[in-house]
């Protein structure tokens, strides 16, 4: 049988882990024709060294323009960051950064992988030559030892023949090729936190298990803390120690993986989680899905209160009134694990 | 699930091929062909929904698009109700337009952006001369209200629907002339999980309502088996393992479609997959690997399997599989 029960035992979220990246009260806003719309809106949350931490949640959800902020790569002119702090340790607050000082942290503290790579790697340099720049940007080194520390990069990353590769052009690489010398080139720096933008979504399934096997050996090998975003849950679920959920640019819910899978505590998750067809409970044809009714607010219309309380098939009176706050659920274990944007699980205030 | 044995196939498709040649060049008469699909096999009962899965570049959606005659054949014959449409021209093949209709992976591209839903709607009765304009006004309407969209949506443009209200769009389009097939290439790919949920209930109800037979196309192996019968899996243009649903995820055969399945990431943490990580990426089908065209990445191949062209098999009944190792590997 191909489907067994996993161990126990992963990745205890001990509170002596210490925390690399620290985002406080993050808004993003996007100038768009119809006004300026709120794409992140007040969100916090910390990432632990060494820890792979999901972000996931649907198209316009505000994933990936968190993201794109931490790394300065906001679309200009309509993006910008109205308000909060993304505090890197040992670099400082790099919201509040020159865009000088931010080339500098780009690509050495803090890099990406992008969905698509054959629109993130140049088509008219060599692989090698892409990968030797990031790492001459960034540290004071010849030529020569900077080409040999993007061949070793290559090799690291599981392409074969890197001497040879290191002078192919892009594309004269399969889609899973091109993927693994954009992390070679993300990880060229050794940066302290890697951020992954639905970095298997474009790949075909089998090489998109090579690709994960890839990251978490690299991750053990040169200690990266992962910022991973995708909409696919069952990637969450094999990647991630802690996931945030987002809808419509607010954090929802944040919880170990074990918990938000065993018990989500949001409607919103409860409800993802119940949609996906899932091979390993051959439950099959007898089974209709689950739905969630209706589609995502439109940013610049959002629900008064709630903005989940249009679709939630437990909306009370409460939720059309006010917006709940991300807090730990009453009933929680109060070890601060534990966030959750809804009445249910936090009273709302007194009736007026 | 629909007992082929008794039933008499919808849709036969007997050994379908069809090759691209490679352009070498200017002047130059070219010998390579891309072999997209390579001999295919298979059949669809009344009411059936057959899975077609793989991996970019199998072949899956070329072979949709012949069977639908969007595109012609290299050789080979499709079947449909005993009649072979392969060899036909235009002409010949509108009676059958009506019957084999196609949904598409794309909902954005798929729509014509200056087409009203509701001319969009009434023009492929119009091309089969139904019914007069109010009739076909009439049979618009209903098709909104077949796929959960409300006649308020008639004059409007595509570019004012959501992509899975676009979606739904594309399944009205498909229905209007009632068919008996519909091709359905990746049709929920592209949309969010909430919205998949949505338009696959739909997918199941109308099949339900109007005992239509589906050709399910998609590299998602959760999705396929929960909406179809049966599941083929193809493999660099060759049919590589079919049976049912329920027998194919239960007991996987084929050392491709065992790998397909353990790399599926299962949204449980607690679930451990058995982890079969194929080296390398899918051959080139200009020039795939001589004999079994899995053996370049397949963990049991022996020098023997690249000798020779391994046949599909019925090695359980109705399950079958192209592999020639196969009693030595179970």
């Amino acid at each position: 049988m191909i489907f067994q029960e996993r161990n126990a035992v992963t990745h205890p979220p001990g509170p002596a882990q210490d925390e690399i990246l620290r985002v406080k009260g993050l808004r993003v806003e996007l100038r768009v024709e119809k006004g300026v719309l709120a794409a992140v809106d007040d969100i916090s949350f910390n990432l632990k060294r060494g820890e792979t931490l999901g972000i996931v949640g649907e198209s316009g959800c505000g994933k990936s323009m968190t993201a794109l902020s931490i790394m300065g790569l906001l679309p200009k002119p309509i993006g910008r960051i109205a308000q909060g702090s993304i505090t890197i340790e040992g670099v400082g607050d790099v919201a509040a950064m020159s865009e000088r000082q931010r080339m500098r942290v780009r690509g050495n503290q803090v890099s990406m992988i992008f969905q698509e790579p054959m629109t993130s790697l140049n088509p008219v340099f060599t692989v090698g030559f892409q990968i030797s720049e990031a790492i001459r940007t960034h540290e004071t080194v010849g030529k020569e030892a900077a080409r040999k520390r993007a061949i070793e990069m290559l090799d690291l990353v599981g392409i074969p023949l890197p001497e040879m590769r290191y002078d192919s052009y892009p594309h004269q690489l399969s889609g899973g090729m091109r993927q693994r010398v954009m992390i070679a080139m993300a990880l060229a720096c050794r940066p302290q936190i890697m951020l992954a933008d639905e970095p298997t979504t474009a790949l075909d399934v089998t090489i998109q298990a090579q690709i994960l096997k890839l990251m978490n050996r690299l991750k053990e090998e040169i200690g990266t803390s992962i910022l991973f975003i995708t909409h696919d849950l069952g990637v969450i679920a094999k990647m991630t120690q802690r996931v945030l959920v987002m809808y419509a640019g607010v954090i929802v819910e944040e919880a170990s993986v074990r918990d938000l899978f065993a018990r989500p505590l949001h409607p919103y998750t409860a409800g993802l989680l119940r949609s996906i067809p899932r091979v390993d409970k051959a439950a099959g044809r007898q089974r209709r899905l689950h739905t969630i009714k209706g589609v995502v607010p439109n940013l610049l219309s959002l629900p008064r209160g709630c903005r989940f309380s249009d679709r939630c098939p437990d909306v009370h009176e409460p939720c059309r009134k006010w917006e709940p706050p991300l807090a730990e659920p009453e009933n929680g274990s109060g070890d601060g694990s534990r966030r959750v944007r809804c009445w249910l699980h936090n009273r709302p205030p007194a009736h007026d | 699930m629909t007992d082929m044995q008794t039933t008499k196939p919808l849709l036969e498709v007997r050994n379908l091929k069809r090759h691209f040649p490679v352009d070498d060049g200017f002047f130059v008469q070219s010998q390579k062909s891309v072999k997209a699909v390579d001999g295919v096999d298979l059949a669809i009962a009344p009411g059936e929904a057959l899975g077609l899965v793989g991996e970019s570049g199998c072949g899956k959606s070329t072979l949709g698009r012949n069977i639908v005659r969007l595109d012609k054949p290299t050789a080979g014959e499709i079947r449909f109700e005993g009649v072979d449409i392969a060899p036909f021209g235009d002409r010949e093949l509108k009676p059958y337009r009506r019957q084999i209709q196609i949904i598409f992976q794309n909902p954005f591209s798929s729509l014509n952006p200056r087409l009203t839903v509701g001319n969009m709607l009434m023009e492929p009765l119009m091309l089969h001369g139904e019914g007069d304009r109010a009739k076909r006004r009439q049979r618009a309407l209903e098709l909104l209200e077949l796929v959960g969209l409300g006649a308020d949506h008639f004059d409007r443009y595509p570019h004012e629907f959501s992509g899975g209200q676009r979606q739904r769009l594309g399944i009205a389009r498909a229905l209007a002339l009632r068919p008996k097939l519909i091709v359905c290439d990746e049709p929920v790919s592209a949309l969010d999980v909430s919205i998949q949920s949505q338009i696959i209930n739909l997918l199941r109800d109308l099949q339900e309502e109007f005992q239509l037979s589906y050709l399910f196309i998609s590299h998602d192996l959760s999705v396929v088996e929960h909406m179809c019968d049966r599941v083929a899996v193809m493999y660099l243009g060759r049919i590589v393992e079919i049976a049912s649903a329920k027998a194919l995820y239960e007991k996987t055969f084929h050392p491709y479609t065992r790998a397909l399945l353990s790399a599926l990431p299962i949204p449980d943490p607690t679930v451990q997959t058995e982890e079969i990580i194929l080296e390398g990426s899918v051959p080139s089908p200009v020039n795939p690997p001589p004999g079994c065209h899995f053996s370049t990445r397949c963990p049991f191949a022996t020098p023997s399997c690249s000798e020779s062209t391994p046949e599909l098999r019925e090695f359980e009944p109705g399950h079958f599989v192209r592999c020639s190792r196969l009693e030595e590997i179970l």
